[in-house]
């Protein structure tokens, strides 16, 4: 009786499975990868309206975080300033320059300028600037050094799992609340590291960040 | 085996080309993988919003709009009565320390009926002063310097006749009109009534005089015990 199946064939089973883990291999490989926040949102750097530089502002001239946004420490929105904000100085200073086009059309029309927003949580989840920044979390923690950048990007991933491997252990981040908007601060610069700072703080304030669902979704 | 193998890498270095690192910088919108009730149709604070004509989402309140629960304090003559008043203003307030827009106490406004008042209708301690050097260092020391002398980092930047503080002028205006100058500003200063609280303003009012204080005391101003700290020349 002749052979049903060729010879070649006997290699077929092995082959057929070493094929597939390599492509399972590389499918769990791409999307642990790319199917997270750390690579589709990390690095978004949209074009902005008007080419403002946090670096000049906030780094060169040393205007505090809260000059332009004001309410961070009062609301759960961190605001992004008016135009008469802009204006304040921008009325006096480069008041001609052709960049500001837009900021001064929009003072004079009331109609807001449209910022591209660039750090966005879905809307199922609540979070709270003020109850932050009043707990001795920086702003540096979740933006990264917004004074260095002339356009600003996303830094952090701000994925669920990172909001919780903070309020799992938020001695990682905690500082005094006088270097709150001084990206620039260091534990080491008073004397002491972040982890015993941090434990320190915590410690004193209490500080105990919730981990539940409803922490942050309603 | 062959070509599948051939494919498959062509395909692995394929998408490691175009798809890039993490962190890469891209103008583009993210990707969202499960975007499920990410958007959802209601109004976020300064978010657009298509349903009213201009788009903008926030709404304004209406004019001589007062908030629930507050009274509305009566303007005129009778505000007179209150100058003398050890706290002037906050007393006649049912939220006190609180105002609002067209709230016309002298709290809210800095006048006493047509005239500005003088004196801070809050209540002035240590926590309030540091209250008034935070918000004065973040917003006025840009313009007018952490002293107050005018010379701040805008004056490096062509900005002329930025006021200083230690001015006669600006010594002998009244608390009041500080306060309205924060508020509402003046000549080429802009306001700040809305980034900054009532409370916040009459703090800044107050460290203010203390800056003047600084650069105008007298020795005499001292008690004996905090002249016997001073260094003996």
């Amino acid at each position: 009786m002749a052979n049903i199946f060729p010879k070649w064939t006997n290699q077929l089973p092995l082959k057929v499975l070493a094929g597939a883990a390599l492509v399972v291999t590389a499918l769990t490989g791409g999307i642990t990868y790319y199917f997270t926040p750390k690579y589709t949102n990390v690095g978004y750097q949209p074009v902005q309206p008007v080419p403002f530089s946090h670096a000049i502002h906030a780094d060169q001239l040393g205007l505090d975080c809260r000059y332009c946004h004001s309410y961070v420490e009062k609301a759960a929105h961190s605001n992004v300033p008016s135009t008469q904000t802009c204006m304040n100085c921008h009325s006096q200073i480069k008041q001609n320059s052709p960049r500001l086009a837009l900021v001064r059309e929009s003072y004079k029309s009331g109609k807001p300028i449209e910022w591209v927003r660039i750090h966005k949580a879905p809307d199922y989840v609540y979070f709270n600037h003020s109850a932050h920044v009043n707990r001795g979390v920086s702003c540096v923690s979740c933006h990264g050094k917004i004074n260095e950048m002339a356009v600003v990007y996303q830094d952090q991933p701000q994925s669920m799992s990172w909001c919780l491997d903070c309020h799992r252990a938020p001695e990682n981040h905690l500082r005094p609340l006088q270097y709150i908007t001084n990206l620039n601060w260091k534990p080491e610069d008073i004397g002491t590291t972040q982890k015993q700072l941090g434990q320190e703080l915590k410690d004193r304030w209490g500080v105990k960040p919730p981990v539940t669902c409803n922490g942050c979704h309603r | 085996m062959r070509y599948f193998l051939l494919f498959f890498f062509a395909a692995v270095v394929g998408v490691v080309l175009i798809a890039g690192p993490q962190g890469k910088r891209s103008p583009n919108r993210p990707f969202e993988i499960f975007p499920d009730m990410d958007h959802q149709p209601k109004v976020k604070a300064q978010s657009p919003s298509r349903f009213f004509a201009d788009g903008v989402g926030p709404r304004l309140p209406i004019a001589g709009t007062v908030p629930m629960g507050y009274d509305f304090p009566a303007a005129g003559p009778g505000l007179a009565r209150i100058a003398g008043a050890e706290n002037p203003g906050a007393a006649r307030s049912s939220h006190p320390g609180l105002s609002f827009g067209n709230d016309p106490s002298y709290l809210a406004t800095g006048k006493m009926g047509d005239n500005w008042g003088d004196g801070i209708p809050v209540e002035v301690n240590a926590k309030l002063m540091e209250l008034g050097r935070d918000k004065f260092t973040i917003y006025c020391a840009v313009c007018h310097g952490v002293t107050g002398h005018g010379n701040g980092v805008t004056s490096k930047y062509g900005w002329n006749g930025i006021a200083n503080y230690h001015d006669e002028r600006i010594v002998g205006q009244p608390d009041g009109e500080l306060y309205n100058t924060i508020t509402h500003g003046k000549n080429t200063m802009y306001g700040y009534g809305a980034n900054l609280s009532v409370t916040d303003r009459w703090a800044i009012v107050a460290y203010v005089r203390a800056l003047q204080k600084a650069q105008r005391g007298a020795v005499a101003d001292l008690t004996p015990e905090q002249r016997a700290t001073l260094p003996t020349q």
